[in-house]
């Protein structure tokens, strides 16, 4: 493969440069729009007490200090469970249940969308239509089959309806749509076995779909508290976890937001490597058609 | 056309479950791709979905079993509930606004982000994406829009001279549903959004290659004849999640507005849910908000799907 480098500095030939200079004001101004949240949040978790309760509140810290997270790990420590066990918990229902899901929608979204047989449109438009269903009310039959299948206060609770998310289905449905028919055609003639047309050909063509169904997973599991099914604290997750030191309510308020940047952290540094590896996927051309 | 109806009688059931079941054989391979996912969204999403659907007929308070009353959930809500009318409003004009401009900015912002150099590409995506991957973090917009003097919004109309005394912008009636639609806006570029990224990172070079030779003379030309085309399946998408995340408008009103909120001003149908369920533990009226509302999104989503595929012509 022949790694095709874009010239940054030779633009287009159909770009017109007051266009791109409009271009990147427009961008900075709705930026600096949207980073809001990110820089309150760092700023608020090295804000002294007295800072966050500070009257008129203030956007940015005068005297940043440690003070919140020193607070947060004499806490973590006095914990029943070894804090570890949180954080253990959450890192295994993450990893297998985000991996799960995307072998599991993609498999099912490269039928969907690449071969012929009776019954796929309308599987497939039952999955849309899921999606707009309140799940507050499935909330009681969910708990009653959970029940019923004795998965109460076990993980499979948590992980095996998350294999099944309607959102993945559909995304990857859309992106294999786009693979030419022509470059698994091929591969069926060489003799691969249909899940190696799936795994080699069709899974590396749409990497761009999937590492963002890696993101949407990965931030619904990171978050979950697990709150309805699972009892057992050597069970719980590590958002629940935090949630009780949180529930010390308004004195707990500085170790609050060091969570909630902590808390932050994971997803994001994994959302900055999965976009440089989307950018990156393009630059590399040569598997497209 | 003329509907040909070849009576069923004629061919043997023995004979149909065999065609049937020769058709399942041929397709072995692409049914046993589908299984997984099949039988865990048929257990965990369609059967929970139908028994919901099934307890809106029913008077079902938890504790009791569902008694049966056909319609009457439906009538009380649609003849009898004011509040659900308000809510009905609420949420039309909401999914009104926040629908079709949240997802015409995400596909800007992508587009416009994909002209980038790839570094600083990577790093606007994580900018935009922020609010929506940064949990709680919008409730700055409270301290933003607090009803004192000393609320940011406020503080600086009244340094400025436009106005004269603090408005109450999370309280009153009158600004509660702008306040509260703008901060939905700042937190709609997600799915969909990054849904764009990828499909625009997706299209092939060579579309944009050959459109320089044939003449494509601008940006917007470009935009309207290779991108928007070459990524209908990704804008398909955003179109369905921009309607569930717009019609479906409650968490976030919650720590802003309060719940319920002033006079309901800013009361929507799932808010109006959310009462019915976990507080009055009325399931049944619950179930039917949620399918009337299901079917109100079934029945958008067919309109905007019909529209997108005008796109390119």
């Amino acid at each position: 493969m022949v790694k095709v480098r874009i010239r940054l500095k030779q633009r287009k030939p159909n770009r017109s440069l007051s266009g791109d200079i409009t271009n990147i004001v427009i961008l900075i101004f709705f930026g600096l729009f949207f980073a809001l949240p990110l820089i309150y949040a760092v700023s608020n978790a090295f804000k002294p007490l007295d800072e966050i309760f500070l009257f008129p509140p203030r956007f940015f810290v005068r005297n940043p200090s440690l003070e919140n997270f020193q607070d947060l790990f004499i806490l973590m420590q006095q914990s029943w469970v070894p804090f570890s066990r949180y954080i253990l918990n959450t890192v295994f229902i993450t990893v297998v249940g985000t991996v799960g899901h995307v072998v599991v929608a993609s498999m099912a979204a490269y039928v969907l969308a690449k071969h012929k047989f009776p019954g796929r449109s309308l599987f497939f438009s039952i999955v849309v239509a899921s999606l707009m269903f309140s799940y507050h009310v499935t909330a009681i039959p969910s708990y009653l089959i959970m029940s019923f299948l004795k998965w109460i206060d076990t993980y499979y609770a948590i992980i095996i309806p998350q294999l099944a998310y309607s959102l993945g289905l559909f995304l990857m449905k859309q992106f294999m749509e786009q693979i030419p028919d022509s470059l698994l055609e091929a591969a069926r003639i060489d003799g691969a076995s249909e899940f190696r047309v799936f795994w080699q050909i069709a899974m590396p063509t749409v990497k761009p779909a999937w590492l963002t169904l890696v993101i949407f997973v990965f931030q619904n599991l990171w978050n979950t508290t697990g709150g309805t099914y699972i009892y057992s604290e050597e069970l719980k997750t590590l958002p629940f976890a935090l949630q009780q030191i949180l529930a010390g309510g308004i004195a707990r308020a500085g170790v609050a937001a060091a969570v909630a940047l902590l808390m932050m952290t994971v997803p994001i540094t994994l959302f900055i490597i999965t976009q440089n590896n989307i950018i990156q996927t393009m630059t590399t051309s040569g598997i497209k058609e | 056309m003329a509907a040909v109806i070849i009576p069923n009688t004629k061919i043997p059931i023995k004979t149909r479950i065999s065609y049937a079941w020769a058709e399942v054989k041929r397709n072995k391979v692409s049914y046993m791709f589908l299984a997984p996912y099949a039988l865990i969204f048929t257990v965990f999403t369609v059967i929970p979905v139908l028994v919901s659907m099934g307890l809106s007929f029913t008077y079902f308070n938890i504790l009791e079993p569902p008694k049966w009353i056909g319609f009457q959930n439906y009538i009380n809500l649609l003849l009898d509930d004011e509040v659900f009318l308000i809510a009905l409003k609420n949420t039309f004009l909401f999914a009104a606004i926040t629908g079709p401009i949240g997802y015409f900015a995400a596909l800007f912002f992508a587009w416009m982000i994909n002209e980038l150099p790839p570094k600083i590409r990577a790093i606007m995506v994580v900018i935009f994406y922020a609010p929506t991957i940064s949990g709680q973090a919008y409730i700055i917009w409270n301290t933003l829009f607090s009803g004192d003097a000393y609320g940011y919004i406020n503080s600086m109309l009244i340094r400025l001279g436009i106005i004269y005394e603090p408005i109450q912008w999370l309280t009153d009636p009158a600004y509660m549903r702008t306040a509260a639609i703008i901060v939905v806006l700042w937190m709609s570029l997600g799915t969909g959004f990054l849904s764009f990224i990828a499909g625009l990172q997706s299209i092939d070079n060579t579309l944009y290659e050959s459109g320089y030779v044939d003449g494509i003379q601008n940006r917007w030309q470009e935009l309207w004849y290779i991108t928007l085309p070459s990524m209908k399946p990704q804008l398909l998408f955003g179109a369905v999640m921009s309607i569930t995340s717009s019609f479906a408008i409650h968490e976030i009103l919650v720590p802003l507005v309060g719940f319920p909120s002033t006079d309901y001003a800013a009361h929507t149908v799932v808010s109006h849910l959310v009462d019915y369920g976990n507080i009055r533990f009325e399931m049944g009226t619950a179930s039917a908000i949620a399918t009337l509302l299901f079917i109100a999104m079934v029945g958008t989503n067919r309109i905007v799907q019909r529209l997108l595929r005008k796109v390119g012509n």
